[in-house]
């Protein structure tokens, strides 16, 4: 007799992920499909994805998906959740999309205690354009437009979203999490579930700001961006739970 | 007379768009046409104010009074800048007790009220616009006594009904000023 | 009986809204249009509604983007500048076939221009502002009744063709006060709303609110049937109020403020024996180029508070069958009727 010990999880699709070998999004779609799951609320869960390699996610989605434009999520989840406040809102964004373009309505809905759950993935790069340097693109980091090194003097330093984020008195919740190992993955997982718990108790803003790989454009092999990850992004963006108002609490 | 187009001209702070609104609201109650529009923007904060009201038996065309057949002036240069618009045969009202001048027209019916001196002496200056209103009730006829009076109650909120008693003094005594 | 107020044209659009059902109003403080704003935040909390001071006009337009795609009632109003940040999202939203309701209460610019009225965003309104092909249903009230029974309208007309409507107003028309009767604008005519996205429940197939169509054929089909529908409104929506267009020997054409301004020099122009007449344009998209085909004065002159953006609608619209003149003022300052007199005897002069 045959036994399950895994499923993939109902609220995601049975289409093949478009993402490239070693990307991170395919690990943390799925995360955030076994915690909607988990906590049964896909029939009132409304993603809001991004602009950025996401930006057709709701291929995947088996729930109600906006598109946002670029940077414009947290705006369009404040919409959604002002109108149907009863419902499970998220934004999953890119670094391009979340700490560039977008900055304002991050900071804003954190701000306002929006009660969404957002979803930060964090790879240093601009995936769909073809890698170009992103706001958290590292020290040194070449990319497509920051050809010889990211220069601090002139393209500035990247941006600790968690950090700043987490003097503000709105955030109800901020994590930040890898994708570089399993356990890493485990606890990504505990802060997603986490996120998403805090709306459906009507806490408020929760961000989850998930490292991530993009093998592709950083010319490397899945491998070597994972050791990229570890080595390199991690001692830069250092994980851990930045603000857990519950915790205060208690 | 019971229309006009009305330019209504001070300092910000005077009640200017208020005594502009009590004409506004008595020309609604009596079935009339009306329109009532405000300077608006920086020039409210300390700068001058006005306030234009038409009142007419037919649809009102541009709410914009260009050539007024009644001018209350509250400061100088309201004098200055509305003097020459003035309708022949119209009124001109000066609150003399700001207006350090006369009127240089001698084809418009002048009437100088020492305003803010009067509404000073019934204990506050703020209610010059309701002594300016009095003595343009009077003059003009545009509205009695009575019905500016029926408007005040209707018009005001609960919270400043108290009001309508000092306001219809102050009228009164502009009204018996002409 | 019902009973007139005295209200602000920027009030009146308000409680117009929340008599449509709208709940969900987002803005961001501009002059002239503030009062709206706060209207609205001393008002909905009272009736359960949601009042949103966004961190920008951007962020304002996005949340009636995701208000609207949750399938409620949602608007959102500005002024020339503060339109032009928003153009982004309008074209989102009109991709997306989002019904929502924008005002613009318009002053003068370019840039940041000033804060006395002007008509100058007529080719932002009708044109479209943002990228690609699209439109605005554009409604242009003249008084303030007709901006609280044309709020009412754009709601309705919005959720019917899923087309965003702008209330193209301008400052004069916001800060004026005038009688209005709420019990005579239209009712709310609610649309169904399959399409929502607002949770599955379990029990129907998952909605997406998309804009991207990576494939040149899909996007090229999904405009070409959303011109469809722009073909019907164009058909059946055209509004315009004319008068003493019949003897005309010349039209004068010109919509909100200034058409009081047109209607007060046709008075003194009939009154000195020249046959004037006008055209007024309440919806600026679709323009009424019907009413065109059916007039004939030697020329027609178009009146603006802007540079002519009008002028080629006229042209189009009676094609160029005659001459369509311009006199405009612009900047925030009002034409007056004696300026329109003027220029008409100057036309008529160089007709005869």
């Amino acid at each position: 007799m045959s036994k399950t010990i895994y499923e993939k999880p109902h609220s995601l699709t049975e289409t093949n992920f478009h993402y490239c070998p070693g990307c991170s999004h395919g690990i943390v779609h799925k995360l955030v499909c076994e915690v909607i799951d988990e906590l049964e609320i896909e029939g009132k869960t409304i993603a809001v994805e991004p602009v950025g390699c996401a930006v057709t996610a709701h291929n995947y989605f088996n729930f109600d998906v906006v598109q946002a434009a670029h940077g414009r999520a947290p705006a369009v989840a404040t919409g959604l959740k002002r109108a149907l406040p009863d419902r499970v809102v998220f934004t999953y964004q890119g670094d391009g999309d979340l700490a560039s373009i977008g900055t304002a309505e991050t900071v804003h809905s954190a701000t306002r205690g929006e009660n969404i759950t957002v979803i930060f993935i964090n790879n240093t790069i601009y995936g769909m354009t073809g890698g170009q340097m992103a706001p958290t693109s590292l020290p040194g980091q070449v990319t497509q437009t920051s050809p010889y090194g990211r220069d601090t003097h002139t393209q500035g330093y990247p941006v600790r979203i968690c950090e700043m984020l987490a003097t503000l008195d709105g955030p109800s919740y901020i994590a930040r999490v890898s994708t570089d190992s399993v356990p890493h993955i485990k606890e990504a997982k505990k802060a997603i579930k986490k996120a998403f718990e805090n709306q459906v108790n009507g806490k408020g803003f929760s961000i989850v700001e998930i490292l991530s790989t993009c093998p592709t454009n950083w010319g490397m092999s899945p491998v070597e961006a994972m050791e990229r990850l570890r080595k390199e992004m991690i001692p830069y963006y250092p994980l851990g739970v930045f603000k857990d108002v519950e915790e205060v609490n208690e | 007379m019971k229309n006009g187009e009305v330019i209504l001209a001070g300092f910000g702070g005077q009640g200017i768009l208020f005594m502009g609104k009590i004409l506004a609201f008595a020309a609604m109650i009596e079935g009339k046409k009306l329109s009532w529009l405000p300077s608006y923007g920086p020039e409210m904060r300390g700068g001058t104010a006005n306030c234009h009201v038409i009142i007419d038996d037919n649809e009102i065309g541009s709410p914009i009074v260009t050539r007024p057949n009644i001018l209350v002036a509250m400061n100088k240069p309201s004098l200055d800048k509305f003097e020459d618009t003035v309708l022949e045969g119209g009124y001109i009202f000066v609150d003399k007790s700001l207006i350090d001048r006369n009127v240089k027209r001698d084809d418009v019916k002048t009437i100088y009220i020492d305003a803010t001196k009067i509404a000073d002496d019934l204990g506050n200056k703020g209610l010059a616009n309701m002594v300016m209103l009095g003595s343009l009730l009077k003059a003009t006829d545009i509205f009695t006594i009575d019905e500016i009076e029926d408007t005040m109650k209707k018009s005001l909120p609960k919270s400043k009904q108290a009001l309508v008693e000092s306001n219809m003094k102050a009228v009164k005594e502009g009204y018996s000023l002409v | 009986m019902s009973e007139k107020v005295l209200m602000k044209g920027n009030e009146a659009i308000g409680e117009a809204a929340i008599r449509s059902g709208c709940r969900h109003f987002f803005g961001y403080p501009i002059t002239p249009q503030t009062e709206l704003s706060a209207y609205m935040a001393k008002k909905m909390p009272k009736i359960g509604g949601v009042f949103l001071q966004a961190e920008s006009e951007v962020a304002a337009i996005n949340m009636v983007y995701g208000a609207a795609s949750a399938g409620v009632r949602a608007m959102t109003s500005s002024s020339s500048p503060g339109i032009s940040l928003k153009s982004e999202g309008l074209s989102y939203i009109a991709a997306a076939d989002l019904p929502c309701v924008v005002v613009n209460m318009v002053r003068g610019g370019p840039g940041l221009g000033g804060i006395q009225p002007a008509q100058s965003d007529y080719f932002q309104a009708t044109r479209g502002g943002g990228h690609g092909d699209y439109h605005l249903i554009v409604l242009a009230p003249n008084s303030v009744q007709e901006l609280a029974y044309l709020t009412a309208e754009a709601f309705n007309l919005s959720e019917e063709y899923r087309i965003p409507a702008m209330i193209l107003g301008d400052g004069t028309i916001g800060q004026m006060m005038e009688p209005v009767d709420f019990d005579l604008i239209p009712e709310p005519v609610y649309a169904q709303k399959p399409w929502a996205t607002n949770g599955t429940e379990g029990k129907r197939e998952k909605n997406v609110t998309e804009t991207l169509f990576l494939e040149p054929s899909e996007l090229e089909e999904r405009v070409f049937e959303r011109e469809k529908k722009y073909d019907v409104v164009r058909e059946n929506l055209q509004r315009y109020k004319s008068h003493d267009t019949d003897d005309a020997d010349i039209i004068i054409v010109s919509y909100g403020l200034t058409s009081r301004v047109v209607e007060t020099a046709v008075k003194i122009l009939r009154s000195e024996g020249i046959k004037a007449g006008a055209i007024r344009p309440i919806t600026l998209w679709p323009f009424p180029e019907k009413v065109f085909k059916e007039v004939h004065p030697k020329a027609f002159l178009s009146v603006e508070m802007s540079m002519g953006q009008m002028v080629e609608d006229v042209k189009l619209a009676c094609d160029c069958s005659v001459p369509v003149h311009f006199f405009g003022r612009t900047g925030g300052v009002i034409p007056t009727p004696d300026e329109v007199v003027n220029k008409v005897k100057e036309i008529l002069k160089e007709v005869e």
